[in-house]
């Protein structure tokens, strides 16, 4: 149904979060939003509040970390980037979402 | 698992810096918008149009706050710390509710952890000894009252059982006062325990100082030596450490203090309950001490692997194989059981009785804080509905009010801890009682544990009834039950009158049990017991070792008697060595020619007395003669008997004068009542007193004195006096008869007393209900009442509806209770005395105290309606 924005599943946002750091390195709050909105062709709806929750839940875990710093047009801002545990934890989080795609798109193709 | 302990320790540690990272979430927030809107304005919007999309694209600021902290924090903890604050607030602001409440909580929860307290030191803490499970108590079936065991049978039992790893003994038969301490200091009657060498190890205790016996110490005529209890070193030698090694004069002769016991181990408060040891001795496990017949109480360590089941079987064997060895010995049946059965199981019915009892209690409180909660939450109704108007859902209004009667328990729990503390502390106290560890009782990690559960169960449960009424309050009631109406919703006023209900009826049942045992301590304080406590005292006067010889024993008993009775105030002497109420042995006896088949033959409890002991006691002397001085070793041998002997021995016959077997043939010249020697309880069974001056077979002899003043007074006198003959006579034993009968009857005192102040405590809890809930019906009413006086009812006719509302919910509440104490009385029979389960004039008793209270509780409230001002009600909005 075009038009209409896809809600994200339980546990999706935290996966896009790291891939975005890991594909982009540091980056802030805001930046991570628009990208994930990007890649996704502006598929996915996004609540800025939920970015920053995922946020704190993957620094607590340490799978990111945080620090301010100034952006390219010299504003202050808070940027992320993410840690070795958390790639090793983005890996086998994409292995898991890999598998699950497959199946699925295998169960619906029948 | 690391990951997930990192998480809950950052979890924790953003839920105590919850303003610090709120400010970096907004100082974020801010840095982003500031992003979006340079990135807006880059795209070539207008610097309003693009600060206007950029806040559309963040959201609100408040949304995110919410979802921040749910993702970094403890959500679950955040609820509770809210309901709490606002619980806090709301409680301040009704500050005489929750006082009241409080106390009630406070009140019950201190009486369920004081009982707790005792049923714990009692029956649940093992026993101050190591490995206590493994002890085994083992008495001799073959021996009664005092289930003691021969020297002999014991090294029998002791050296073939395969099941025990060892078998120590001490003493049965120690009487009160048995040790005269002389030398240094104020003389004094000690209380001495004679132990097997092996006791102390197979309890598993140590010395604080010193050492136990060596083997050399156990044989007979050993070297004299003692260790003392902690509890009288510590008052006699001020704690003395130098005291080990020092001599001491015991009996006139010196003896060697070797070791001091721990403060923990108590022997008196476990095997003598109410009376002290300050000194163990050793028992000589020899053919001299087998001759004094049943003399120990025996106590087992279970070796690994071995139950008393199959303990209990070899024994009964070996009991078998010994006695058909020595038919010279008493007879022996072995009986075991576990020590703490021995220790306490007695008081376990009424310790049950009393968890009963505080049980009741509790519900009793829980339906009257829940009625309170219901008439506050009544009040309350406008604050719930706009909670749940403001999005306050079902389940966080039923919490908030969960939370409200918990934190209101643990408030109470608080005041019921101090109370308890104090409890605990009176009853450890508590002199002469006849209550094992009773000392010991105290509020321990259990109890304060048991105090939280009890609080949290107890706000849970007079918390659901109120809680779930909220919801449907907020919904509907608060919307048509507003100003002007009649009267609250049915619902609700049902569940407050089946609360009073329950209450009445639960306190009934209080009623009823504690009526019943108040009548029956009442019964056992009228009994008979064969002699008169009032006016009689009783002291140790054992003749000193310097009185050798029967003819110089004689003469020292009758000066001491001569110079008793010259003393002002004293009646009567006489002389004995055994008090009733304080110990008995008991003997074979038959009459001249009566052939008995081998252990049929009657016993009767000896009595070792002087002439004078029976007026001196207030025994009365049925027919015959008393003792007199002229009774002795060269005239006939003599002895009296009480009634219940005469007629065992010599049924339908005249007793005077007749032969009995006992020390090769003794006549009988007099009859006496019967005496209740072993408890007030139970009957007396065959007595017989032998003059002291025909046999040396006594271990005390007690000065009995009746006196016209209070006994008490006489003490010093008597010392006084008696020190003419004996200087060294120690005077701290003086006590009274009566004394005696209170420390036999003081189990049955203790639960009598606790049960009537549980009671006492539910009858007023009972009536505060029901007079809330008519008190509160009433001002609901206001208007109704207004109305109907407008229309001409008279005060009369108001006060009688009210109060017949009232005396209803009794009623209803009385009938529920007396049919439940019909049946549960059945279950007290094991305590009662003297009264049946359902002793009509208790249940008498019971309806008619709870209807005057219920009358008292509805005639207030109704005087209060009769005297509404019509005008004023129809009014008032």
């Amino acid at each position: 149904m075009p038009g209409q924005k896809l809600d994200l599943l339980q546990g999706t946002l935290d996966v896009m979060v790291l891939q975005t750091l890991a594909s982009l390195g540091s980056l802030h709050g805001y930046g991570i939003a628009r990208r994930i909105e990007q890649v996704s062709g502006d598929q996915v709806l996004l609540n800025q509040g939920t970015i920053y929750a995922s946020l704190v839940r993957l620094q607590q875990r340490g799978w990111i970390s945080a620090e301010w710093g100034t952006s390219d047009n010299n504003r202050k801002a808070k940027f992320y980037s993410i840690t070795k545990k958390g790639r090793s934890q983005l890996a086998a989080d994409a292995a898991h979402w890999r598998r699950l795609a497959d199946v699925m798109g295998r169960v619906l193709a029948t | 698992m690391t990951d997930l302990l990192r998480e809950i320790f950052a979890r924790f540690r953003s839920f105590f810096r919850k303003r610090e990272m709120d400010r970096d979430l907004e100082s974020e927030m801010a840095a982003d918008f500031d992003l979006a809107v340079d990135e807006n304005v880059r795209r070539g919007m207008s610097r309003e149009d693009a600060r206007r999309h950029a806040l559309i694209r963040l959201g609100g600021m408040e949304s995110a706050r919410e979802l921040h902290r749910e993702a970094r924090g403890l959500p679950v903890f955040d609820t509770l710390l809210q309901d709490l604050r606002y619980t806090f607030r709301n409680l301040r602001r009704d500050a005489g509710f929750t006082t009241f409440a409080i106390l009630i909580a406070g009140l019950g929860i201190g009486a369920s952890s004081t009982v707790f307290s005792v049923v714990n030191t009692l029956l649940i803490r093992p026993l101050p000894f190591s490995d206590p499970g493994r002890l085994v108590w083992i008495w001799n079936g073959k021996s009664t009252p005092d289930r003691a065991t021969q020297v002999g049978n014991f090294l029998d039992l002791r050296d073939h059982n395969k099941s025990f790893s060892d078998l120590g003994a001490y003493n049965a038969f120690t009487s009160v006062g048995g040790t005269k301490l002389t030398g240094d200091g104020e003389p004094e009657r000690l209380n001495s325990m004679p132990v097997s060498q092996n006791f102390f190890s197979v309890l598993g205790v140590q010395p604080q100082l010193g050492r136990l016996f060596n083997t050399d110490e156990c044989r007979w005529r050993g070297p004299k030596v003692v260790v003392l209890s902690y509890g009288f070193w510590k008052r006699r030698f001020n704690s003395n450490p130098g005291i080990v090694g020092r001599s001491v004069i015991l009996d006139d002769a010196p003896a060697t203090v070797i070791g001091v016991m721990p403060e923990s181990f108590n022997f008196a408060a476990v095997f003598a309950p109410g009376g002290r040891i300050d000194l163990f001795v050793p028992l000589p496990l020899t053919k001299e001490t087998d001759a004094s017949g049943n003399t120990l109480a025996v106590i087992g360590r279970l070796k690994p692997g071995a139950t008393i089941q199959s303990a209990q079987a070899e024994f009964s064997v070996l009991g078998k194989e010994i006695y058909a060895a020595h038919h010279e010995r008493n007879d022996i049946e072995p009986v075991l059981g576990p020590l703490d059965d021995h220790v306490s199981g007695q008081l376990r019915p009424a310790l049950f009785l009393l968890i009963c009892a505080v049980g009741v209690v509790m519900l009793i409180v829980c339906a009257n804080l829940s009625n309170l909660l219901l008439a506050r939450t009544a009040t309350r109704q406008k604050e719930m509905a706009i909670r749940a108007a403001l999005g306050a859902g079902r389940s966080r209004l039923i919490r908030q009010m969960l939370t409200e009667s918990i934190v209101l328990a643990c408030c109470g729990a608080v005041l019921g801890l101090i109370l308890a503390v104090t409890g605990t502390r009176i009853l450890a106290h508590l002199d002469g009682m006849n209550i094992p560890l009773l000392g010991s009782v105290q509020v321990d990690g259990n109890a304060i544990g048991f105090t939280l559960v009890i609080a949290v169960v107890t706000g849970l449960m007079f918390g659901l009834a109120p809680a779930f009424q909220v919801p449907a309050l907020a919904l509907h009631d608060s919307l048509k039950d507003s100003n002007r109406g009649s009267s609250e919703g049915k619902r609700h006023s049902w569940i407050r009158g089946a609360l009073v209900v329950s209450e009445i009826a639960f306190a009934c049942v209080l009623l009823v049990g504690a009526g019943l045992l108040i009548r029956s301590f009442l019964r056992v304080l009228d009994v008979n017991m064969g002699f008169q406590p009032q006016r009689a005292a009783a002291m140790r006067i054992d003749p000193s070792s310097q009185y050798s010889t029967p003819a110089q024993r004689s003469a020292y008993f009758r000066e001491a008697l001569r110079l008793a009775k010259s003393v002002p105030g004293i009646e009567a002497a006489g002389l004995t060595d055994v008090l009733p109420l304080d110990g008995d042995r008991n003997w074979g006896v038959s009459g001249k020619g009566q052939v008995y088949p081998e252990g049929q033959g009657p016993e009767a409890y000896v009595r070792i007395v002087s002439d004078g002991y029976l007026r001196a006691m207030g025994i009365p002397l049925r027919a015959g003669r008393d003792f007199t001085e002229r009774d002795t070793p060269s005239s006939e041998q003599v002895i009296i008997v009480n009634e219940t002997l005469a007629r065992m021995l010599w049924p339908g016959e005249n007793p005077i004068g007749q032969m009995m077997t006992q020390d090769g043939g003794r006549r009988v010249v007099g009859v006496v009542g019967d005496v209740r020697h072993l408890a007030l309880e139970s009957g007396s069974g065959g007595e017989m007193y032998l003059p002291i001056r025909q046999t040396g077979d006594y271990s005390a002899v007690y000065l009995v004195v009746r006196t016209t003043l209070p006994p008490s007074g006489l003490a010093a006198a008597v010392r006084a006096s008696l020190r003419q003959i004996d200087p060294n006579l120690p005077g701290n034993d003086f006590r009274t008869v009566q004394q005696l009968v209170d420390r036999s009857v003081s189990p049955r005192r203790f639960v009598v007393l606790l049960l009537a102040g549980f009671s006492g405590f539910a009858l007023i809890l009972a009536s505060l209900g029901i007079y809330g809930v008519i008190s509160y019906s009433v001002s609901q009413r206001t208007q109704e009442i207004g109305i109907r006086m407008a229309l001409g009812a008279s005060a009369r006719t108001l006060q009688a509806g009210i109060l017949g509302q009232t005396l209803g919910l009794a009623g209803i509440g009385m009938m529920v209770g007396g049919v439940a104490s019909w049946m549960l009385a059945r279950t007290l029979s094991g305590l009662l005395f003297g009264v049946t389960s359902t002793d009509p004039v208790t249940f008498v008793a019971m309806l008619a105290m709870i209807t005057g209270v219920a009358g008292l509780a509805g005639y207030l409230p109704a005087r209060r309606a009769s005297r509404i001002d019509p005008m004023v009600a129809l009014r008032a909005s």
